[in-house]
């Protein structure tokens, strides 16, 4: 009896302290600031957010955003970064673009070039900073730069696509049932979303999977958490980082292709500051750029943050087009000071306990001395 | 007798090259040499200053070599501070781009008051430079209390001030792009009438000795060094390492500040988008290709400013044989990556292994 009341307090205790993980927690409050901000908004704002449709445009036109910030949730838990995915996408756009209208490419093809750069620049990329041991930043960074000067060697000019089976692709539109909306006329409009939504929400989901369930993404979180601890448990560090460097390419190249379906052009301005809305969605979903701490629902939601906060901004009548810049910056204020508040009470809680341990320690050889 | 001396000089002669080679001034000046040996292959003229008559009538040098020197003033400006930076707290400032635009637009809006074009300036020069340091270093010291008292990734930090810099910069000045007519004011960026020399050389040159004064005279690079190794011991041993982080910061704020005025002046007006777009990389390259160590720790300035002037002299080659001015950015980054790549550890050390399997099967074949 005795035995078992122990045990289950002990289990009682574990799930206690698994239930205030560091990921839990950043991730509890980054839905919640979601959802708060979109209750707000609909109750104030009415016009732009009672709508579902509203809802589904922030899913449309971000869909190749969630993609590129799982890459970057994916190689921040590992405690890299990859900065060179936005100008990725630029490039992926203007290649396929290239590839469909001046080389009669067909569709498929263009999905297949799109893929091959992503794994491209993640596998050199990959192995510069796991074998080579050089700075993810200065690896990424000259990968930013390459891809924006071969953008420009590809084609300089903005033009839109013109080929027939990708012009359907780009307009094909998923209804969903039960969101539609009633107009003026009594019309009924179905909701509907891009295939690039669909795309985006699997992508999610298989990371989770992968995250949560499988060894690789154990791996990463220990990887990120200590690279020596993880290397003493038999973990080999160097492929995993290279595995979350790749797995970031690929999914530049999905993202690059998504957005590419989106906009429908190719052009040297496409997904401009892109790397830096993943990085902010990252990190406001919950992802710690020190590595092993994160999770692919709370970027997720970032971006959804991210850009909800920016129709917010837009609809307030601040149409001054510095408001929504100024008002994400201050939005990552506050979250990078959460998470140091929060890295500091962890700090001096092992502190605390050090010192308990000694004060024990040296009563116990105090009264054996005695 | 003789084979053994000729030995010995050899060994003296590979021991000063290494000895060379190991210091970490050789890896710009190396690639510097490298871009000077192919230009001169490619066109002699490259290096040809002359001495031209401006508009105006004043005597004025052109020439690549002059505008390499004036145009990388800014970069070594920045790159000073940059090295700071760097080697105290570990990690990068990316907002200098954006910090820029700001001291440009505080000091247009000190000088033109609140009308866009005005006949005559609002306030003396210096006065408007002066504003426009004090704030430059107060939004320096906003991501230097960000890195040493939140203890918040230098990197991630001014990502905050990298994506509200520009709209900030655009807010002082209400959308609006003053003019300065005033030509006193163009005197900083372009030249003084009588001086054949760009003004920004000098503006460079001065900064760079006043860096010298005070890495010679103060403990700055003893304590900086200190923090960027290991801020815990150097807490112990007395340096308070979130006071030496913040000093970078604010420290660099300054330099953009320098280098926003020398931006401004140079055109007498400002666009919030375009203005030193990118140049956050160009300074981080330059830290980079002048050997330090991105990780911080031991510096060494005169390699991140020589690295500065590689990284301008690179361009301006690049520009020199037309590639179109975007397109630089990818041979910016071969060239990087080759650069890193050769002075990675790992990568020197095959490099080592390699060269004694040499040497030792040269020696095991004079002895058979």
């Amino acid at each position: 009896m005795l035995s078992m009341s122990i045990n289950t307090s002990a289990e009682k205790q574990l799930k206690k302290r698994a239930g205030i993980t560091d990921t839990n927690l950043l991730l509890f409050i980054t839905i919640t600031v979601f959802f708060i901000m979109y209750a707000c908004a609909v109750i104030f704002l009415k016009k732009g957010f009672t709508k579902p449709q509203s809802f589904l445009n922030i899913l449309n036109e971000n869909a190749a955003l969630i993609i590129l910030s799982c890459g970057m949730s994916l190689v921040m838990i590992t405690g890299g970064i990859d900065i060179s995915v936005g100008q990725v996408t630029t490039l992926i756009c203007m290649s396929c673009a290239v590839l469909l209208d001046k080389h009669n490419g067909n569709v498929l093809e263009a999905l297949l070039l799109a893929l091959g750069i992503g794994l491209l620049f993640g596998v050199v990329q990959g192995f510069l900073v796991a074998y080579m041991d050089i700075q993810p930043f200065i690896v990424t960074l000259a990968g930013l730069f390459f891809a924006k000067g071969m953008t420009t060697i590809v084609n300089e000019t903005q033009f839109n696509v013109e080929n027939a089976a990708f012009k359907k692709l780009k307009s094909t539109r998923i209804k969903v049932p039960y969101l539609g909306s009633v107009n003026k006329l009594g019309k009924y409009i179905p909701a509907y979303i891009e295939i690039g939504v669909v795309v985006a929400i699997s992508v999610v989901i298989i990371l989770f999977i992968v995250l949560r369930w499988t060894r690789l993404g154990r791996n990463f979180y220990a990887v990120g958490g200590n690279n020596q601890s993880a290397n003493m448990l038999g973990i080999n560090v160097r492929r995993t980082k290279f595995m979350a460097h790749l797995l970031c390419g690929l999914l530049a190249g999905i993202g690059g292709f998504v957005y590419f379906m989106h906009v429908g052009s190719g052009s040297t301005s496409h997904a401009q500051g892109a790397e830096m809305n993943a990085i902010a969605s990252s990190i406001i979903g919950g992802t710690m750029l020190t590595g092993g701490v994160g999770n692919i629902i709370g970027t997720f939601f970032g971006v959804l943050s991210l850009s909800t906060i920016k129709n917010i901004v837009s609809s307030l009548g601040l149409d001054q087009a510095w408001w929504t810049n100024i008002t994400v910056a201050a939005m990552l204020c506050v979250f990078l000071l959460v998470q140091s508040v929060l890295l500091a009470r962890k700090h001096s809680k092992k502190v605390k306990k050090v010192k308990k341990v000694k004060k024990q320690v040296s009563e116990d050889s105090a009264e054996a001395s005695g | 007798m003789s084979s053994s001396e000729n030995k010995l000089q050899n060994k003296t002669l590979l021991g000063t090259i290494k000895k060379i080679v190991s210091k970490q001034v050789f890896i710009p000046i190396a690639a510097l040499l490298i871009l000077v040996i192919f230009n001169l292959a490619a066109d002699p003229s490259f290096f040809k200053i002359t001495v031209d008559k401006s508009s105006s009538g004043d005597p004025i040098m052109s020439g690549f070599l002059v505008t390499i020197l004036d145009n990388a003033s800014e970069l070594a400006i920045l790159a000073i501070g940059m090295t700071l930076v760097t080697s105290a707290s570990g990690g990068q400032d990316i907002s200098v781009g954006s910090a820029i635009a700001i001291a440009g637009s505080v000091m247009l809006r000190v000088v033109c008051g609140t009308s866009a074009r005005p006949e005559s300036l609002h306030a003396p020069i210096i006065v408007a430079f002066l504003i426009c340091v004090l704030v430059s270093m107060a939004f320096g010291a906003f991501n230097g209390v960000l890195v040493s008292y939140c203890k918040i990734q230098p990197m991630v930090a001014t990502l905050i001030l990298f994506t509200a810099g520009r709209s900030i910069a655009s807010w002082i000045n209400n959308n609006q792009l003053p003019v300065v007519s005033d030509p006193k004011f163009g005197y900083y960026g372009n030249f003084i009438p009588g001086i054949p020399v760009p003004t920004p050389i000098f503006i460079a040159a001065i900064c760079m000795i006043v860096i010298a004064l005070i890495l010679k005279f103060t403990n700055l690079r003893l304590y900086s060094q200190a923090v960027g190794i290991n801020p815990h011991s150097s807490r112990l041993n007395g340096i308070n390492p979130q006071l030496v982080k913040l000093l970078t910061f604010v420290i660099l704020g300054a330099c953009v500040a320098v280098a926003g005025f020398i931006k401004v002046s140079r055109l007498s007006t400002i666009n919030y988008s375009v203005i030193a777009k990118d140049i956050e990389m160009d300074v981080i390259l330059a830290v980079a290709l002048g050997g330090n160590s991105l990780s911080g720790g031991k510096f060494s300035m005169t390699s991140s400013i020589l690295g500065a002037y590689v990284i301008q002299f690179l361009t301006t080659t690049l520009i020199k044989f037309k590639v179109s001015a975007n397109a630089i950015a990818a041979y910016k980054a071969v060239v990087v990556i080759i650069l890193v790549v050769m002075s990675a550890p790992i990568v020197r050390e095959k490099l080592g292994s390699l060269k004694k399997k040499m040497l030792s099967k040269k020696a095991v074949k004079e002895v058979a």
